[in-house]
């Protein structure tokens, strides 16, 4: 036997049977941990609005385009699976137009000129924000 | 008249001093140790408090917890700060755990499975006030699972260390 697995074997006999059950179970409610509170909201539905009425709720699994118009032109929504963003906006300063493709659940892009929202929604609807 | 009061330290006293100042030492060296979030080290002073409980029992190990977070704190230039307080709510935690978990029998569960659970402790305990006091907001629990995960491997490491320590020299354990 190698030294290397002889240490190894040294330092596992200090391993009593319930300190092995204590160990998985505390590599098991890690990755339980994880999986609930990192993956826990994928979104599913792109939400679209202007002038603050829904004109649209688009499923995130397939590639879409949608044209809405507001009061000073018409603003393009790209979806494609699991993401979607403001593809162009008449509005001056084209802040929901940076803010790139959204992805997380609760996302909000705002294209306030021309009064047209673009938000993602999971299974359950999350704040868009808390104030203490 | 009273006649003065004389304080005497005992082998008991001097022994709390004794593993209090190698826990300072420790906890002091790795504060050197750059680490992406507070919370995220080894928590080696762990292995002194474990020695500590298996050989002389929960108080001493009690006392030796809770100088070495005042100390620390102090030399570290953190006593007061926000960083004391949850280096000592995770330490009271866990030595409330420690006080349960010591009483599982010891054929089964070894000095891992207290460090584990003293570990779990102590996140838990510094996440409780961190969510109750510091930061009132659902969102620090996305936070969780990597102190879970540190927990996980430090615990397990500083279980061994202690475990080690203690089948080298084992006509100290107390049984």
């Amino acid at each position: 036997m190698s030294p290397r697995l002889q240490a190894l074997r040294g330092w596992l006999q200090l391993m009593r049977p319930g300190d092995a059950l204590m160990l998985l179970l505390a590599v098991l409610a890690t990755l339980y941990a994880g999986h609930s509170l990192w993956t826990g909201d994928r979104p599913e539905l792109a939400v679209v609005r202007a002038g603050g009425k829904i004109v649209a709720r688009l499923p995130l699994d397939r590639a879409k385009r949608l044209e809405v118009s507001g009061p000073i032109g018409v603003t393009w929504i790209e979806v494609q699976p699991g993401r979607a963003r403001v593809a162009s906006d008449p509005g001056p300063r084209q802040y929901c137009v940076k803010q790139g493709w959204l992805t997380r659940s609760g996302a909000a892009a705002i294209c306030a000129p021309n009064e047209v929202t673009l938000q993602l929604e999971g299974r359950s609807s999350t704040y868009d924000s808390l104030t203490y | 008249m009273n006649a003065p009061k004389i304080l005497t330290a005992d082998a008991s006293d001097h022994r709390v001093a004794r593993y209090a100042a190698a826990a300072i030492v420790l906890s002091v060296a790795e504060a050197a140790i750059p680490t992406p979030l507070p919370g995220v080290k080894p928590g080696l002073a762990n292995i002194v408090v474990l020695l500590v409980l298996l050989r002389h029992g929960w108080s001493d190990a009690a006392w030796v917890a809770l100088l070495r977070v005042f100390a620390t704190s102090l030399l570290l230039g953190q006593l007061f700060a926000p960083g004391f307080f949850l280096s000592l709510s995770g330490s009271l935690v866990s030595l409330l755990v420690l006080g349960a978990a010591v009483r599982l029998p010891r054929r089964w569960f070894g000095p891992v499975s207290l460090s584990l659970l003293a570990a779990f402790g102590h996140i838990g305990g510094q996440m409780l006030l961190a969510r109750l006091w510091l930061v009132p907001h659902e969102g620090l629990w996305a936070l969780w699972p990597v102190f879970s995960a540190t927990a996980t491997i430090f615990g397990t490491v500083n279980g061994l260390i202690t475990a080690g320590l203690l089948a080298a020299r084992p006509e100290e354990e107390k049984t």
